[in-house]
């Protein structure tokens, strides 16, 4: 456990406990559901209960005559409003209740608005829908076939499920370096479809001001500025009478960026109403209709001299994105940052090639810690690693280490056009190795298959690319991806910073005052963050992507510079000296040579409020503001080793032992970095293990509560055993390079590779996630299941 | 009922669940909801001393019952030393499954006052954590459990903001 | 202690209510007060104690009971003793309870190792053996631990109760012989001499059904067993039990030969259907080999120490 304390004068970066958790463990947090408005109304959602349906009728007459009822919303009605269809986030549209047909089990089809939250869930039954059953696309695989029934019948003279094709990298290059090698293996593989399952579910509560006009919706967002923007243009509102209020978000992983109907509806019905409207899914609601995750089919090939060096890769991935193409995606990338799959390795060439298709599932698609699909980029690129070990029969770490790339690489070019900032892989390979103990463990292991007893370690080595992203390659529906940041100090020395990013546990407002006070020397505890409020917080496209730390946390920083750089103006003031004679110890400008002459920030702040005379074109306060468009992306990485033990009768998987290492540049604050690795660990158990959403042949989602989709537990995750290794960022103001999403994409292949590397006595080369017991013991029979389809 | 020591009553429908009378009718909303199924535990509470799952027990049946929430964690002002351990030990992120987790683990001290890691995982294994891959969970109970004295008050220092 | 419910499927239709349908409450504090109540109340009330299993599949609205009655002031059910040569548990006995009983524990470990993996320690806090049985859900698993123990259910009404054979008691999922004025009120088992017991279950997870769970009790004489019993959950076995591979056990000696044999019979006889949890040929190999596991263990504790 890394454990950098506190400076003594508690400024800036290291180990110091959140000022967040004093509310929370009073219980005094303040999430959306806990907000109560005067007169404040409840929402409830009738949802399809098929996949795909004609709708014929709606009667809501016995819904409207229930005498707690207030008001009933069908698509028809929103269609008056022009807003029964709203633009999705990958420039398609998504229904907010469904008007010609439902598309997908649970989708949006009434909203009931009640004065308590059991009468509009009663009032639900009292809707009466008539449907004409379709025959539903499940089947990804199957979604293009001619006789397939089109899904999006509303997109006009649409004949077919087909979303769109994109490729990156050089195919004819990669072509040739197959021509040319020794070894070539092949293997498909799926990336199930999983969910982010926060513990809080999304809710929303809108007030609309019938007097001024003004909108404030208080919002499980993690994006509360891209919400507000989007809002305005697509119920043409103007943005200035529209607050988005994020409060306390009771997690989120990718599952509170996009706009949901429900948000859209409690607004709706705020409007008709003139009353507030809260609507908070259940937990069936969040599982069945939120954005997903992955779901992508992946066909790998990589391509290897004998000896082990790996020249090319090539992966064709068939993406299921659902009935409406709602990816939260940088415009450019319709696979988002799949695209960096060569990962952390030194190949001649890579291409891959992605194809987007329609089917009767829930929209979504980039969602849970995901970092724009760099998690199914670095599962196929580090299942294909241990497949071509297994075909070489060599040792999965020293192919990895052979194959890494090296130190002198930086910044490296990759194959498909990356730059990777910084890096230095092998240090902390061979970092988590020792830490593991990894040639012990394979004589172990050798000792135990000779008895017949299964145990397996896998490694996964992962580059991530986080900290979207540059404004000349990025934007989502046409806004930059920089992110502002305002400080302010205030006369006697405390500060205030304004954040456009939302926490959903991150702890922003410990870190990014640590930030503050790691370039300004003012005290942690006396810099207070300000965040998830539209009207209070400068403009930014918030939090996801791991990219908080990268692009707002620069912002922070760059701000923060500024306000010393002032401080320097306005200490030579003081001093009556040229701000070249000062030098700057943290927290205090002084004169070069006689320490003793100086001004801390404090009494700068004080003089910058005061009387004192300023310099010419110096405007007095302390103040300063950034919006920072980084210049590329940063690549975290990392080492991860698990160690599985699997039950030879049961096929049960046991997590023994995991071993992460993880290299983000600089902590801000290391406690906060380990517990965010943690939960991305347990993520990766539960995606590698448990958890996925299949559906039946009709189409009925076999996922939708927390009974069948399952979570992992306590006991199922073993205590992880974190390490670190530091390469700074060579282009973020501090060095940072973010951490939120590492383990979660790094953890899934390690996990894999260690139960297949237990199963290697029977043959084993693949099986898909989740490798539950039934799963594990198809696979040790040969025959390992579909995980995307209901097991027959 | 009582809630944390004082006597509540109120008309209610049978049928309303224990955790939307702590949360909507007493405005307890440290108490939280997470699934429908008693599969999450965000919503534990004590009920006559013991940890339920308060979304899957009605209001009508904690009539006369005595219900101990996370707001009865504090006691004259200062925190439980679970609560304490949470903070040091980094025990919570987005905080929504927390004051379950406390809960269960005052009880876990409570009956058992030094426990292995192994005891604490069994216990809370019946609730979810989505943040901190349980970790510091387990870390924050051992803490608690080496900073309590008998009576439960805990270590001096002053500890969150 | 509940009546018929219905069969859940899919979500289907009932998708997202999540808050019971109304719903009148009366509490009883006596038995007397609940044979009274279900007498007015007719067959359209449900008694309810933990309500685990009756409260979720109230808020999907799967079940709609006009009444409920709540027997938790019941403690006159909430006893575990010995009588009359038998272990006799109340219906209102928790699952925690059970599960760290010494008295239960000291005659049957499959007690303590059964309730151990049954959903969760909170769940168990309030969950009843009783509310268990009664729900006769297919994947339950004190069901399968009593069909191991070939136990008796008390099942009273207002004038009179009746005792029943576990094997006679579950007349196929979720419904039992319990009648509308009566409720389930003590388990009873036989105290065995030479006894050896217990419980092997593989679930995907902690606090998720059981793919399939065994319950195994084997009693030694002279070095033959004399008695066997076999429970099974999850895997559709008719009352939740395995005689054919209980018959084959019962007058030979034990052996590794004889337990494989038993444990094949015990897969192949049962009828478990595909679902998320595995697919049946898994599910039947999973039983063979908990069987296995079981019959073992339970042989090993019925020999005398060192045997």
């Amino acid at each position: 456990m890394t454990d950098l304390q506190q400076r003594p004068d508690g400024v800036g970066f290291g180990r110091v406990i959140r000022k967040e958790d004093a509310r929370f463990v009073r219980g005094k947090g303040n999430y959306v559901d806990d907000i109560v408005l005067p007169g404040m109304l409840f929402g409830a959602v009738l949802r399809s209960p098929y996949a795909h349906a004609k709708i014929v009728s709606i009667d809501t007459s016995a819904a409207e005559a229930h005498p707690k009822v207030k008001a009933v919303i069908t698509g028809a009605l929103l269609e008056t409003l022009s807003l029964a269809w709203i633009p999705s986030l990958s420039h398609d549209v998504i229904a907010v209740l469904a008007t010609d047909k439902v598309r997908y089990q649970g989708q949006e089809v009434a909203f009931v608005v009640a004065e308590d939250k059991y009468a509009a869930r009663d009032a639900l039954e009292l809707i009466d829908v008539e449907y004409e059953v379709l025959a539903p696309v499940v089947d990804a695989k199957r979604a293009l076939d001619p006789d397939a029934a089109v899904i999006r019948t509303d997109i006009e003279g649409k004949k077919d499920n087909y979303i769109f094709d994109w490729g990156s990298g050089d195919e004819d290059a990669t072509e040739a370096v197959f021509k040319k090698a020794d070894v070539i293996v092949e293997q498909d593989m799926l990336y199930p479809r999983v969910h982010p399952a926060p513990m809080e579910t999304c809710g929303a509560v809108a007030d609309m001001d019938p007097i001024s006009g003004k909108l404030t919706i208080y919002c499980t967002t993690q994006a509360p500025h891209a919400h507000r923007t989007l809002y305005a243009l697509v119920a043409g509102l103007p943005e200035h009478k529209l607050r988005v209020f994020s409060p306390d978000i009771g997690g989120g992983f990718g599952n509170k960026v996009g706009i949901y109907p429900g948000y859209v509806l409690a607004v709706v019905g705020s409007i008709l109403t003139k009353r507030p409207v809260k609507w908070v899914e259940d937990r069936s609601e969040n599982l069945m209709s939120t954005s997903f995750a992955r779901d992508y089919h992946m066909h790998g090939k990589i391509a290897a001299t004998k000896d082990g060096k790996i020249l090319g890769l090539r992966v064709d991935v068939l993406a299921d994105h659902g009935a409406f193409n709602n990816t939260a995606q940088p415009t450019k990338f319709p696979a988002g940052f799949f695209h960096v799959f060569s990962g952390s390795y030194d190949l001649e060439a890579a291409y891959c090639a992605v194809k987007g298709v329609y089917t009767n599932k829930a929209p979504g698609g980039v969602a849970y810690a995901c970092s724009f699909r760099v998690t199914e980029a670095v599962y196929v690129v580090e299942r294909m690693v241990d497949r071509l070990a297994l075909e070489l029969d060599m040792d999965p770490a020293d192919l990895r280490m052979k194959n890494l790339l090296r130190p002198e690489q930086f910044p490296y070019t990759s194959p498909t056009g990356w730059e990777y900032d910084s890096g230095e892989y092998p240090r902390a390979l061979e970092l988590a190795m020792k830490m593991a103990g990894y040639w012990d463990l394979r004589k172990e292991q050798a000792e135990k298959r000779a008895r017949g007893e299964l145990m397996g370690i896998g490694i996964s080595f992962f580059t991530e690319t986080v900290g979207a992203g540059p404004k000349k390659h990025m934007d989502i529906l046409g806004l930059g991806m920089a992110d502002g940041c305002e400080v302010r100090v205030h006369p006697t020395g405390k500060a205030v910073v304004r954040l456009s990013v939302q926490t959903q546990g991150q702890g922003h407002e410990t870190t990014f005052a640590q930030i503050v006070s790691e370039v300004t020397g003012i005290p942690v505890a006396d810099v207070e963050v300000v965040h998830g409020d539209t009207d209070n917080t400068p403009f930014g496209l918030g939090t996801y992507g791991s990219r908080s730390t990268p692009v707002s946390g620069a912002a922070a920083a760059v701000a923060s510079k500024r306000i010393v750089d002032k401080a320097r103006l306005i200490a030579a003031a003081m001093l009556e000296c040229s701000p070249d004679d000062l030098e700057w110890e943290l927290g205090r400008w002084q004169v070069k040579g006689d320490p003793s002459a100086g001004k801390t920030i404090a009494e700068i702040a004080f003089a910058a409020h005061a009387t004192l005379e300023l310099p010419e074109g110096l405007e007095g306060h302390l103040d300063a503001s950034c919006v920072y468009d980084p210049p590329n992306l940063t690549f975290p990485f990392g080492a991860y080793i698990c160690v599985v033990d699997v039950d030879p009768g049961t096929a049960k998987v046991t997590v023994r032992r995991f071993i992460a290492v993880d290299d983000c540049g600089p902590r801000i604050n290391p406690m906060i970095v380990e517990g965010q690795v943690h939960g991305g660990l347990a993520d990766g158990v539960g995606m590698a293990l448990m958890e996925s959403i299949a559906f039946d042949e009709d189409g009925n989602c076999l996922g939708g509560s927390l009974m069948d989709y399952l979570l992992p537990t306590s006991i199922e995750c073993p205590s992880w055993e974190t390490g670190e290794t530091v390469t700074p960022s060579p282009h973020h103001p501090l060095g940072l390079k973010g951490v939120g999403e590492s383990a979660t994409v790094g953890s899934p292949p390690a996990v894999v590779n260690a139960v297949l590397d237990a199963l290697k006595p029977f043959g084993v080369k693949h099986a898909d996630m989740p490798l539950t017991p039934a799963q594990v013991w198809r696979a040790m029979q040969g025959r390992p299941m579909r995980t995307d389809m209901a097991i027959q | 009922m009582t809630v944390n020591g004082e006597a509540v009553s109120g008309e209610v429908e049978p049928r309303l669940l224990l955790v939307h009378f702590l949360r909507d009718n007493l405005r307890l909303t440290g108490t939280h909801w997470g699934c429908d199924t008693s599969n999450c535990g965000t919503c534990v509470v004590w009920m006559d001393g013991v940890p339920v799952k308060s979304c899957t027990v009605l209001a009508a049946m904690a009539s006369g019952r005595d219900i101990r929430t996370v707001e009865g964690l504090e006691v004259n002002g200062e925190l439980d030393p679970v609560q304490k351990g949470f903070i040091e030990m980094h025990g919570l992120q987005c905080g929504f499954c927390t004051p379950g987790m406390m809960l269960t683990a005052r009880w876990l001290l409570d009956h058992n006052p030094d426990p292995s890691e192994t005891e604490i995982r069994e216990a809370i294994s019946g609730q979810i954590c989505r943040c901190t891959g349980y970790e510091n969970i387990v870390r924050a109970i051992r803490w608690a459990a080496e900073n309590s004295n008998g009576n439960g008050a805990a270590m001096k220092e002053e500890v969150g903001a | 202690m509940f009546g018929p419910a219905p069969l859940a499927r899919t979500w289907g239709v009932k998708l997202n209510m999540q808050v019971p349908a109304p719903v009148e409450y009366e509490r009883a504090t006596s038995l007397t007060e609940v044979f009274d109540l279900l007498e007015r109340y007719g067959p359209e009330s449900r008694v309810i104690a933990g309500g685990h299993s009756l409260l979720p599949m109230m808020k999907i609205r799967l079940a709609r009971p006009e009444v409920l009655i709540d027997i938790n002031d019941l403690t006159e059910l909430d006893y575990i003793r010995i009588d009359g040569g038998e272990l006799r548990i109340g219906a209102m006995v928790r699952h925690a309870t059970l599960m760290s009983s010494p008295l239960a524990g000291e005659y049957y470990p499959i007690f303590a190792e059964a309730e151990a993996v049954i959903a969760d320690p909170i769940v168990r806090n309030r969950g009843t053996v009783g509310g268990s049985l009664c729900q006769a859900d297919p994947a339950e698993d004190l069901s399968a631990v009593f069909a191991a123990l070939k136990a008796t259910v008390v099942i009273s009404g207002k004038s009179s109760s009746r005792t029943v054979p576990i094997s006679e008691f579950h007349t196929g999922p979720y419904t039992t012989v319990v009648g509308p004025e009566e409720i389930l009120t003590e388990v009873r088992v036989h105290l065995r001499a030479n006894a050896g017991s217990a419980y092997e279950k593989v679930e995907r997870r902690l606090g998720d059904w059981a793919i399939a769970a065994v319950g195994a009790m084997v009693r030694i004489e002279g070095g033959l067993i004399v008695e066997a019993g076999i429970g099974l959950a999850a895997v559709r076995a008719e009352h939740y039990s395995a005689p054919e591979a209980e018959q084959i056990l019962v007058g030979s000696a034990p052996s590794d030969e004889l337990v494989e044999r038993a444990a094949s019979l015990a897969g192949e006889h049962c009828n478990p259907s595909a679902d998320q949890r595995g697919p049946v040929d898994y599910k039947r190999h999973l039983v063979k080999e908990l069987t296995t596991r079981a019959l073992k263990r339970s042989i090993s504790r019925a020999l005398p120490e060192g045997a």
